[in-house]
């Protein structure tokens, strides 16, 4: 265990992440054999020009330092948007250290600060490194006064290097092996294995990485998770290098993976602990939290015809992501589709992408809504995420509306700024810390539902990227809540229908259909759009038929262009759903939920 | 109005890709370089062979460009005799030239008379000085007026001009001007056409760079509906979206076969054809022509092959485009498809806005339907 270092490398968009990566595994060997080493680096060479660096989430690299010792360094990759917070910090809990990389030519930027916050929350070790020296643009005098100034951390520590060109890679091996902490753990204490990420493969099943705190595993264990008692027998055990490669046990202080017939991703929970069935550790550990589904909205197939195919993509879908739940729903406006539910609206996004990229499907998203929580005069209590749910306004004894604590890092100057956005997403409660000099941490309450639209995005876009951005859901609070409904040509449109904050529903009308306007391209016909409260007609926009488009000449040699540019309209319009005799494109769905940016 | 009685014999045309200017406003091939009449003439001749089995008969024949009237009567004779040599015209053809109001020339009309010409048109575009610049034309209003004259009285059989409006600067007044200023003249084809600036052209580059405006849509459709309100009260029959004619027997048939999916064979470089199932079209560069053509093979450059519902689209755009409409049986009968059963809720939306009448086995435009034939298309 003494020989072992886990550690992992954060930085910044571009900042050379991946190339170091690819320089520490090619300097290391990871494959013992002379003769094959040739056709790694070639494999690696073209999996780069892919894009891919490193295949496994985790790699484990062997290193003979100057000491003569040989040591096992666990490079464990945090991947994704640091906004999939909770995933990067389990990664980071299994480390033990961070190489912080810097780009000399850009210096410090903003994800180099939130991705410095998360370390230090994890109480890593950080040792800043200085890359692309080699560029003429570099300024690494800068960088290390930045260490200093931005960053508070000791700017002797730097270590320069180009991971391009190769330069300064044995001082990191060596720094990695000097400065990070071995990892500490009791190899005979009960078995502790953090899990940090999960993936699906077609042939094993669920290969779960992990990181061994303490005890031992080996195959033919029986395991449980500690979330929810689940057991099942171990088959292999292993560490990453290139590919798996099976050991016959892994224990504290050890990077690798577990398969043990699980079937889904689902079964297992990011941050859960492993132990064993008959011999648990007494404490799950710490930092688990429960990924529950905050935001939902409803896919419709655009065509009716491909609900199968989408039901199927869904199913696909789901074996790689864990947090994502659907279940089938309806809509008189869309037709059949499934309720989803998601960890926000980011999340939304990357399904939704995902979807239509992968699965090539054209689909469509109702407008997302947070789970609200209604209690009837009759005493019944009702959990209504979908609005075209919402209780018959009279029998509504009291509302309520999920409330997060939301806790933001960020530089000292945008406090004033950030404050005003928080008020403005009627946030409450809150507490202003200066955990260092010039760097503050806001905590506030707000409802969630004001936060999933569009709060992370400018809060990104007030701090300048700089701030760093994370939630918990606390409890439920009374909230006056209206039903706001979107009529299209005098018909309601189920799926535009929002459930609103009565003091902002006549805004969020206005603004709805304002957005609409915007969204719904003209058409043939006039469109009226309206919001409503209840009966109440409250806000209305209209968009006015276009009156001529023909083109003047159309002769011989004007046919099959014109032809094809119809077509390609006609395409265009399958990408859009039909309510009534008014097309209206995906975007039109999730336009009425921003509020203005400006 | 009654649809013309259309045979379905094909038509055939044939692109001069010359002219002596080139007008910044105009997308339709062709060079400055008046030396290559000659070879281009040649190649021609050598064209035709390709098609003699395919087009035995035509009964119109259009010769357009580019600018047709910078042939010399020589050469038209030699274009006529190479046509005749390979190729049969009926007897009572429709035969339209294209010429440039600055070309006008008694001789030359003399000849295109004799050599069996009854259409001609003439590109005056405008009547107006400041407008003419604009569009970067080579003759004046009063050369235009000139060269109608003489037209008038070279006792051709059909005599038509383009007009050109919703041209920047163009008011309303010196539009219905030029209008008013046609109507009492012997003339019984008119084409109006908005100005399209393509983003090819010196002048659509120009719109890009934002150094003008086009007109906003409401001033397009006043445009487009004073015309045609104030031609059909003169006599016209507004029969296209752009063209009028002083009676049935007016109306351009050549221009006709276009709309209603009737074969045509286009020859020239950037020349288009149609046999009624494909498309195909020559190069468009003149040297690449000659070049094919000296080499002995056929000048096409591509071709396609259209499906049915391509062709249901072609016939309902083109169809759209016409005051007769969309034929529902004629429809039917080619493509077994039932209009007003498929698209029942939309045609009568279209018939509540105002848009279409059906009527007569036919799904009419109004003007206001007209106006938006292409977004009809898609229903």
């Amino acid at each position: 265990m003494k020989n072992i270092r886990n550690f992992s490398i954060i930085a910044h968009i571009d900042h050379g992440k991946s190339t170091l990566a690819d320089r520490l595994i090619q300097y290391t060997g990871v494959v013992d054999a002379r003769n094959f080493q040739d056709q790694i680096l070639d494999n690696m060479d073209i999996e780069r020009e892919r894009g891919i660096t490193i295949k496994s989430q985790a790699i484990s690299l062997p290193y003979r330092a100057k000491d003569g010792i040989d040591y096992t360094l666990n490079l464990i990759d945090t991947p994704g948007h640091v906004d999939f917070s909770y995933e990067v910090s389990r990664s980071l809990a299994s480390c033990e250290g961070v190489l912080l990389l810097i780009d000399a030519a850009q210096g410090v930027q903003a994800q180099t600060i939130a991705n410095l916050y998360l370390a230090m929350e994890n109480n890593l070790e950080i040792i800043p490194v200085i890359n692309k020296i080699d560029l003429p643009s570099a300024d690494v005098e800068r960088v290390i006064e930045q260490i200093d100034s931005e960053l508070g951390l000791d700017p002797d520590l730097h270590l320069p290097c180009s991971a391009k060109e190769g330069i300064g890679i044995e001082a990191i091996l060596e720094a990695i092996v000097e400065r990070i902490p071995p990892p500490k753990g009791d190899a005979d204490a009960p078995l502790a294995a953090l899990i940090f990420d999960a993936k699906y493969d077609s042939f094993r099943g669920t290969v779960i990485h992990c990181r061994i705190m303490d005890g031992t595993v080996k195959s033919g264990d029986i395991i449980s998770f500690m979330y929810n008692q689940a057991t099942y027998r171990v088959e292999e055990v292993g560490h990453f290098l290139i590919n798996r490669q099976k050991m016959d046990q892994l224990t504290a202080g050890d990077v690798g993976y577990i398969i043990a017939g699980v079937k889904t991703v689902s079964d297992v929970r990011t941050g859960d602990t492993i132990t064993h069935e008959n011999r648990p550790c007494t404490q799950p550990l710490p930092g688990f939290k429960e990924v529950k589904p905050v935001v939902f909205a409803s896919i419709y197939p655009i065509a009716s015809d491909d609900y199968e195919d989408l039901a199927v993509a869904l199913d696909k879908y789901k074996l790689n992501d864990a947090s994502f739940v659907y279940q089938k729903d309806s809509s008189v406006a869309l037709g059949q589709g499934f309720r989803c539910g998601f960890l926000g609206l980011l999340h939304l996004d990357v399904v939704q992408e995902r979807l239509e990229r992968e699965y090539d499907l054209s689909i469509i998203l109702s407008v997302p809504s947070v789970r609200y929580r209604f209690t009837l005069k009759d005493g019944t209590v009702l959990y209504v995420d979908n609005p075209t749910e919402y209780p018959e306004p009279m029998s509504i004894a009291k509302g309520e509306e999920p409330y997060i604590r939301a806790t933001m890092m960020l530089p000292e100057r945008y406090v004033g700024t950030v404050m005003k956005l928080c008020m403005e997403k009627r946030g409450v409660n809150s507490t202003l810390n200066y955990t260092s000099p010039g760097r503050a941490e806001l905590v506030y309450e707000m409802p969630l539902a004001e936060v999933i639209y569009d709060f992370y995005d400018r809060f990104k876009s007030v701090t300048q990227g700089y701030g760093s951005f994370d939630y918990d859901l606390i409890d439920y609070r009374e909230s006056s809540l209206v039903l706001l409904d979107i009529l299209v040509n005098g018909e309601k449109v189920d799926a535009l229908s929002q459930i609103v904050h009565r003091e902002r529903a006549r805004a969020r009308g206005v603004l709805a259909c304002d957005r609409l306007k915007e969204e719904i391209p003209r058409q043939m016909f006039k469109i009226a759009i309206q919001g409503a409260i209840g009966g109440e007609i409250i806000s209305r926009s209209t968009i006015n038929a276009f009156r001529k488009d023909v083109t003047s000449k159309c002769y011989g040699g004007d046919i099959t262009r014109k032809r094809k540019l119809l077509e390609k309209q006609k395409k265009g319009k399958k990408r859009m759903k039909m309510i009534g005799q008014v097309s209206i494109p995906q975007s039109a769905f999730l336009a009425v939920l921003k509020t203005d940016t400006d | 109005m009654e649809p013309q009685d259309h045979t379905l014999n094909p038509g055939l045309y044939l692109h001069i890709p010359f002219c002596k200017t080139k007008c910044p406003y105009c997308n339709f091939y062709s060079v400055t370089d008046l030396n290559l009449k000659e070879r281009f003439l040649s190649a021609l001749n050598a064209e035709m062979p390709f098609y003699r089995e395919a087009f035995p008969f035509f009964d119109t024949l259009y010769i357009g460009g580019g600018t047709p009237s910078v042939l010399n009567g020589k050469e038209f004779e030699t274009l006529f005799r190479h046509i005749h040599d390979h190729f049969s015209l009926s007897p009572d053809a429709e035969i339209t030239v294209e010429i440039n109001p600055a070309d006008h020339d008694t001789d030359m009309l003399s000849l295109l008379r004799n050599l069996g010409v009854n259409r001609l048109n003439i590109g005056i575009q405008s009547f107006d000085d400041t407008i003419l610049t604009f569009l970067g034309r080579r003759h004046k209003a009063r050369e235009a007026r000139e060269a109608l004259a003489l037209a008038c009285r070279s006792g051709f059989a059909h005599l038509g001009l383009d007009l050109i409006y919703g041209v920047p600067g163009q008011d309303m007044a010196s539009w219905m001007a030029d209008l008013q200023y046609v109507k009492n003249l012997p003339i019984d084809h008119l084409s109006c056409y908005q100005l399209s600036l393509e983003q090819d052209t010196p002048l659509g580059s120009r719109f890009q760079n934002g150094d003008f405006a086009l007109p906003i849509e409401q001033m397009q459709l006043d445009f487009f509906k004073k015309t045609s309100a104030f031609l059909r009260e003169a006599g016209f029959l507004h029969y296209e979206v752009s063209n009028f004619a002083r009676g049935a027997d007016a109306m351009a048939r050549h221009n006709q076969k276009y709309w209603h999916h009737i074969p045509y064979l286009g020859l020239g470089p950037a020349a288009h054809s149609f046999n009624g199932r494909k498309r195909w079209w020559n190069h468009r560069n003149l040297e690449a022509y000659l070049d094919d053509l000296g080499k002995g093979i056929s000048p096409v450059a591509d071709e396609e092959r259209l499906r049915p519902e391509q062709l249901r689209l072609e016939t309902l755009f083109l169809g759209f485009r016409t005051a007769a409409g969309v034929d529902i049986d004629a429809f039917y009968r080619k493509f077994k498809r039932d209009l007003l059963k498929e698209k029942s809720v939309m045609l009568k939306h279209l018939q509540q806005e105002g848009l279409v009448v059906i009527e007569n086995g036919y799904i009419r435009p109004t003007l206001n339907g007209m106006a938006v034939a292409d977004q009809l298309a898609l229903i």
